[in-house]
């Protein structure tokens, strides 16, 4: 074991994880009436395959991938298409979601699933099998994995990180799945070792889950497998790709380009282990870990859960809520999306959902700025955030975009420790708007 | 189960307990202790011109958010403060009408007219304090010896000059047999040690004798992370380098002989170090620019001190180093993540 490494600045919001942390995994009962989005993911929305009235298997395919940055969807239940109705996803979108009445019985659940063998299968086999099962990134961002698996012509991969850093304060599906589903994720990772060809792997994860550290290093003893666990400072936001890279490698993911620039590709840990599922059960992504957490959520813990689930009925088996919460979280705190809709479903990417009180969310009034330079300490890119926040307040957005605002990560650094309690993200992502807007001319 | 009126806000969803008035509240309240050793040694006196220059701070304050439709920005705290150190950088006989000069100079003119809060470019308090030491230089050295509170002095009070001000008058009158400053203070007939000078027995303003309680109020805001190391250390160790290499020069005792100690301990060093320059407006925003300005700052004060007419140097110092700010926040910028720092100068350059 290497000494704790980490990136360079970054803050410590108070982690929130011992509200879940010791609790078992508990499977959340099953969706009367699963509503399963067909934007799930970062890309085109999947087109529709049924229609209302139509009956539908367990792990069938209702949605099809629409491009090659676009992914698959399956029902999660087996049932009757209710109907094709408009919702809101957490982060504001609206998308199309298909609503499926449970009726009828699981192909899957509950029986004996077989084994297939991979290491005879070629890559494109594999990848296609990725695809072909819908597996996005996630840790959140849910990038389509398949897209992110394929080497561009002449590149190749050095690094393959594995990201177990779980920076969000309360989440920790992550922590849990390694310490329930170990063996699992680690043949998943053999599994994009046969993709990628890297020359080193390494799991990165947080001084603060060294049970699930230890776990890994032993059975990757035992698995005899190329793999190497790197403890990392708490710290946030490590679990951000470019400070993971920084943390492990040193290196810097350069300004406006992809991690493969400097030889890395990473993905979560979750991640491997629906590539485990895809490729060896050809299983596809229709259940996934989700933290239920929070002050305001009365018994919290760490679920598994279909997606089309609805946050309700999550709610409903943590005993509901202690108090009227002042915000609900899909995601953690720093970069979850605040949403208003408790019939909204949980989906691939939804890690976790976190019910604040009004004390946690208390927040004192607005103040000028005061040039503290807190937000420049805490600015994992190196920017200056207050510059930027008062050139895009002067309306200045090419000042604004010298000043780097594309580098922004919206990782919520700056925002958290400010004292004058400036809105700095969100300004960055207005920012960032009408730059694109202004690109677009 | 609960309707649908939950709080929709762009992330982060949650914030750290700092807020201004967190960080206006606890430098005030890490100011008290050392007020209050002033009121202990100064007298009732003391206490009624801390009282004064809040109150005129807060009021200015007051009325021009009024007279300007803004909104009431007193809950900020930061108008207490500076009335606060206005108050502590006063002599305790200062006429009173002194320090509401001062508080109104620091709010109107340094404060508001550049844009309130955070816009000013200067210390509102230090500026306030200067301007009134140029205005009425007599009221503003008429120093109060220390007694302790209740004993017919605080009423009465005796005079007598600072230690740096004796220490300026004995240099005049020739340094003969002088070896340091504690001798040239014996000589000159006030003697004072340094335990006297760490813990505040000694003639000065309300708010800066007594280096003992001012360290414990800038170690509270460092704690509290409202201050970072950067700035109180590298104003001390550049000022205490130069005194300690030049400082013997003036007792014809040559270099590497000069009385650090007795430096850093009078006169408003640790105030200034610590809660004066430290002010977040008018110091850098990156942790090396704070380095920087924390160096030029020991280096004033020191050229001040040793080469100037006053007999301090803290806050002229402080001020002029602030004009500094703005360069110094231009051209010492956090390093971007990604960017090499010659590959961006020259596509500056190419531009």
């Amino acid at each position: 074991m290497r000494s704790l490494a980490t990136f360079p600045r970054g803050i410590h919001p108070p982690g929130g994880k011992g509200l879940t942390e010791s609790t078992e995994i508990r499977t959340a009962a099953l969706p009367p009436v699963a509503i399963i989005p067909l934007s799930q993911h970062i890309g085109a929305p999947a087109k529709c395959l049924v229609n209302p009235g139509d009956t539908v298997q367990e792990e069938q395919l209702i949605g099809e991938a629409s491009g090659f940055v676009s992914a698959n969807i399956h029902s999660s239940v087996p049932g009757t298409v209710k109907d094709i109705r408009e919702i809101y996803l957490p982060n504001g979108m609206k998308s199309q979601a298909v609503a499926i009445e449970l009726t009828g019985e699981f192909t899957r659940l509950g029986k004996e699933s077989k084994r297939e063998e991979w290491k005879s299968l070629d890559n494109d086999a594999i990848r296609n099998r990725i695809r072909e099962m819908g597996v996005v990134g996630m840790g959140g961002a849910t990038f389509p994995t398949h897209v992110k698996l394929s080497l561009p012509e002449g590149k190749s991969c050095e690094y393959f990180i594995i990201n177990a850093v779980e920076c969000e304060p309360y989440l920790t599906s992550d922590h849990k799945i390694m310490l329930t589903q170990a063996e699992e994720i680690l043949e998943g990772i053999e599994i994009v070792r046969k993709l990628l060809n890297p020359e080193k792997v390494i799991i990165g994860i947080e001084a603060n889950k060294m049970d699930a550290a230890r776990k890994l290093e032993e059975l990757i003893a035992r698995m005899g497998v190329d793999v190497e666990v790197a403890p990392l400072k708490v710290k946030y936001p490590q679990g951000a790709e470019k400070s993971l890279i920084r943390a492990i490698t040193g290196r810097e993911v350069p300004s406006g380009k992809l991690p493969l620039e400097v030889g890395v590709i990473n993905a979560n840990v979750g991640t491997c282990f629906a590539i485990y599922e895809a490729v060896v059960y050809n299983k596809p992504l229709v259940e996934r870990l989700v933290t239920v957490s929070g002050s305001a959520v009365k018994n919290p813990g760490v679920f598994k859960v279909r997606v089309g689930t609805t946050v309700r009925d999550l709610i409903e088996e943590c005993g509901g809520f202690t108090e009227e919460p002042e915000k609900i979280i899909s995601g953690g705190p720093m970069m979850g999306f605040a949403f208003f809709d408790l019939d909204t479903p949980i989906m691939k990417g939804t890690s976790g959902i976190v019910a604040l009180t009004g004390k946690d969310v208390k927040k004192s009034g607005v103040t000028a700025c005061l040039s503290c330079g807190k937000c420049v300490s805490a600015c994992p890119m190196g920017l200056n955030p207050t510059q930027i926040y008062k050139y895009l307040d002067f309306e200045m957005i090419k000042e604004a975009a010298d000043t780097r605002l594309m580098d922004c990560v919206e990782c919520g650094s700056c925002a958290y420790v400010c004292p004058a309690h400036l809105p700095l993200v969100q300004m960055f992502r207005v920012g960032k708007g009408e730059m694109r807007k202004n690109a677009q001319k | 189960m609960p309707k649908n009126n939950f709080q929709i806000t762009s992330s982060p969803q949650f914030h750290s307990p700092m807020s201004t008035s967190f960080v206006m509240g606890h430098v005030s309240l890490a100011l008290v202790p050392a007020s209050l050793w002033g009121v202990y040694v100064f007298g009732w006196r003391a206490l009624l011109v801390l009282l004064v220059s809040i109150a005129a701070s807060v009021l200015t304050e007051f009325f021009l958010s009024r007279l300007t439709g803004r909104e009431n920005t007193i809950t900020d705290g930061s108008a207490l403060l500076t009335g606060l150190l206005i108050g502590m950088n006063m002599p305790p006989a200062v006429p009173l009408f002194i320090p509401v000069v001062a508080s109104f100079f620091a709010i109107f003119v340094v404060k508001w007219t550049f844009g309130g809060l955070g816009a000013n470019w200067m210390n509102p308090a230090l500026a306030g304090r200067v301007f009134v030491f140029m205005s009425w230089t007599g009221g503003m050295t008429t120093w109060t010896l220390p007694g302790k509170l209740g004993s017919s002095a605080s009423l009465d009070a005796v005079t007598g000059p600072t230690p740096l001000g004796s220490l300026k008058t004995g240099l005049m009158n020739g340094v003969d047999g002088i070896t340091g400053p504690l001798q040239m203070l014996a000589g000159e007939g006030v003697p004072v040690t340094y335990k006297d000078l760490f813990l505040g027995n000694i003639p000065g303003c309300i708010g800066e004798v007594t280096a003992l309680l001012l360290l414990a109020g800038g170690l509270y805001i460092l704690i509290r992370k409202i201050i970072t190391w950067h700035i109180p250390v590298s104003y001390a160790l550049s000022f205490a380098f130069l005194v300690w290499v030049f400082g013997g020069n003036r007792y014809g005792l040559g270099f590497f002989s000069g009385d650090v100690l007795f430096h850093l301990l009078s006169g408003g060093f640790m105030l200034g170090a610590l809660f004066m320059a430290t002010d977040m407006a008018t110091s850098p925003i990156t942790n090396k620019g704070k380095i920087i300005y924390g160096v030029g700052c020991g280096f004033m004060t020191f050229l001040i001190r040793f080469f100037g007419s006053f007999p301090e140097g803290v806050s002229l110092a402080i001020i002029f180093m602030n004009i500094f700010v703005p360069l110094i926040d231009r051209f010492i910028t956090p390093k971007t993540f990604g960017v090499a720092r010659v590959k961006e100068k020259k596509q500056e350059a190419a531009k």
